[in-house]
């Protein structure tokens, strides 16, 4: 399967509303060629609605939507020429996994035998070369979601848009395909739009992660960005995992449990707020805060212990080292590691 | 304390079972084994003999038998008319009505079911006065009757295409097509069509099952089919009405079957695909 020529995808300002509901609230996204974006947010913030409205699936009600330049916005899905995965699975029941294959090729008149010709190469690039003659429901669902990728990709479309596609994948399998779909879309180069509500998935696979809200993108980023510098209280809570405590801002500072940490934002405007500690960003010391570990898990290559502080109320999450084995009711330390941190208004 | 009361419980025992099954098959098979008894009767004169059944097939007695022949062959193009109906009006709009108004689902069901609490004769009292305007449009053709058999096989026909309808996700199949460059069209004929070949032949066999067995507004439109045939008949030939009438049961049976076969082999199929994850 030769490599599609990767192509730029713009929304400008588009706005969707289902009756009284705003979906999408003036939403402008850009995706540069060949870019992985994932869109990730809880559920009702607008990120199908605005893969859907790429698709073609749902007509805006204002706005743009461009591809490679071109104005898209009132074309029918049939003529975007983009390439679509469903977070059901969405095989033809009736047709074999070659055929479903196909399909794509025979409805742009492509010749019996070119057909049969990439739709085994892209069955072969999805591992599935054996599987040419099987129904969906021979399938697993991994496998299902394969061919569906593998169907979305023989056309070689402009666009790919992945609708949760692994959601309804057990946890391994989820982790498989989720690495299988980045190595293909790197390798061809494909501009990629990825909706996912899972954090973990969206910061594993993409280039750049959109996170929306109510309709609308709170930050764009690489998933480092925002990790690790939030521009919004909402992102700051929404990507990874926080301790939220209460802290005082003074002076472009934060003072949270004994500790003066620098801010994220040192514009925050003095007053109690909600300070967010990550767990890694606290450590098991010799010497610090007292506390007693409350419930250790061991997460493979790490663990993550909660310690209820002496004040009696306050339980933190710490992350650390499996070396360190901390038992329940055991007294330790704890010590903050300076990082700068997000805040939220209390 | 609620007692637990499990299936097996309330199940009736094998020999109970096999007693329900005997009252019940013979309640069906009294006037049916009466009905071939009786077409084997060789007359007034007493005895049993084969000769109404292979009078029915000698071509001498054809036009003795002219009236159950056209009544034969009204009901099979009414029963063709009334499929062509089914299939050209109500299953697009059940379709479109399952892609883009879903809202209108349920007014669609409740119009389609209200043919079935509606006695025959009092839709023929309506659809009178409508069959004079239908004549004048297209004659007064035997086959004009499928515009109202149309209506009563609506209760069923729109049951099984629903019942396929809502066992595969259409609107998923409809925009995984679409995104794949397939026209409305193609979406319909490609995708959508075949995957609801089990409803379309259900409904299909279903209407003509109904087609066939009615009797009421062909004769109170004045209209021959099978049904009213078998009537005039019976008053010249009464052996032959009832031999018809065996033949006709038994035709709808095997229609039954083919019907209960489809559903069945659909259900297996289904029960196969237990490959997850």
């Amino acid at each position: 399967m030769s490599s599609p020529q990767s192509v730029a995808v713009e929304l400008v300002s588009i706005t969707k509303t289902f009756g009284t509901q705003l979906a999408l609230n003036a939403l402008s996204l850009s995706a540069k060629p060949g870019e992985m974006v994932a869109l990730l947010g809880p559920s009702g913030c607008g990120k199908t609605t605005a893969l859907r409205s790429i698709a073609g699936l749902e007509s805006v009600d204002s706005g743009t939507i461009l591809i490679d330049g071109e104005d898209v916005t009132d074309r029918s899905t049939n003529k975007r020429d983009i390439g679509m995965v469903f977070q059901s699975y969405s095989l033809f029941p009736h047709l074999t996994a070659g055929e479903n294959v196909e399909f794509g090729l025979r409805m742009r008149k492509v010749g019996a035998a070119e057909r049969r010709k990439r739709a085994a190469e892209t069955l072969a690039m999805v591992g599935l070369d054996r599987h040419v003659d099987r129904y969906a429901h021979e399938l697993s669902g991994g496998q299902q979601q394969r061919v569906a990728l593998a169907r979305a990709l023989v056309t070689e479309p402009r666009v790919l848009l992945l609708d949760e596609p692994l959601s309804a994948l057990d946890a391994k399998v989820r982790v498989q395909l989720r690495e299988e779909i980045r190595r293909i879309q790197t390798q061809l180069g494909i501009t990629t739009f990825f909706v996912t509500h899972d954090q973990e998935e969206a910061l594993a696979i993409a280039d750049r992660v959109a996170v929306m809200q109510k309709g609308n993108i709170d930050q764009i980023g690489s998933p480092e960005e925002l990790y690790q510098h939030p521009t919004t209280p909402f992102v700051a809570e929404f990507i990874g995992l926080s301790n939220r405590l209460e802290g005082v801002v003074v002076g472009g500072k934060v003072e949270v449990l004994g500790h003066t940490l620098p801010l994220l934002h040192p514009e925050t405007a003095p007053g109690p707020v909600r300070v967010l500690v990550r767990p890694e960003d606290v450590e098991l010391a010799s010497a610090g805060m007292p506390g007693t570990v409350v419930s250790s898990s061991f997460l493979g290559s790490f663990r993550r212990t909660n310690v209820l502080l002496a004040d009696g109320k306050t339980i933190v999450a710490v992350q650390h080292s499996v070396r360190d084995n901390p038992q329940q009711g055991e007294s330790v330390f704890l010590a903050l590691n300076g990082a700068a941190v997000s805040v939220v208004p209390l | 304390m609620t007692a637990q009361v499990s299936r097996t419980d309330i199940a009736p025992s094998k020999p109970a079972r096999w007693l329900i099954l005997g009252i019940v098959g013979l309640l069906f098979a009294i006037p049916i084994i009466s009905m071939i008894e009786f077409t084997l009767r060789a007359g007034l004169a007493g005895g049993y003999t084969f000769s109404h059944w292979t009078g029915l097939f000698d071509p001498a007695n054809a036009s003795k038998y002219d009236v159950l022949y056209t009544g034969l062959t009204n009901s099979l193009v009414l029963a063709l008319v009334t499929v062509a109906i089914v299939l050209v009006i109500l299953l697009p709009t059940m379709v479109l009505v399952q892609l883009k108004f879903p809202a209108f689902r349920r007014v669609l069901e409740f119009i389609c079911i209200i043919p079935i609490t509606v006695p025959a004769i009092v839709l023929v009292v309506g659809l009178a006065p409508v069959y004079s305007v239908i004549a004048k449009i297209f004659g007064s053709g035997t086959w004009t009757l499928a515009f109202a058999y149309g209506i009563t096989v609506l209760p069923y026909a729109y049951r099984t295409i629903q019942s396929n309808l809502g066992a595969i996700d259409v609107n998923v199949l409809s925009e995984a097509a679409r995104s794949l460059g397939a026209s409305w069209m193609s979406v319909f004929w490609r995708v959508l069509i075949p995957n609801l070949r089990r409803g379309i032949m259900a409904a299909s066999f279903i209407s003509v099952a109904v087609v066939l067995g009615e009797f009421t507004i062909a004769s109170l439109l004045s209209r021959q089919n099978l049904q009213t045939s078998i009537l005039l008949m019976s008053q010249s030939d009464p052996y032959v009405a009832i031999i018809i009438a065996l033949i006709a049961l038994a035709f709808v049976f095997v229609l039954l079957l083919v019907i209960g076969w489809i559903g069945s082999a659909g259900k297996s199929k289904r029960n196969k695909s237990g490959v997850t994850s």
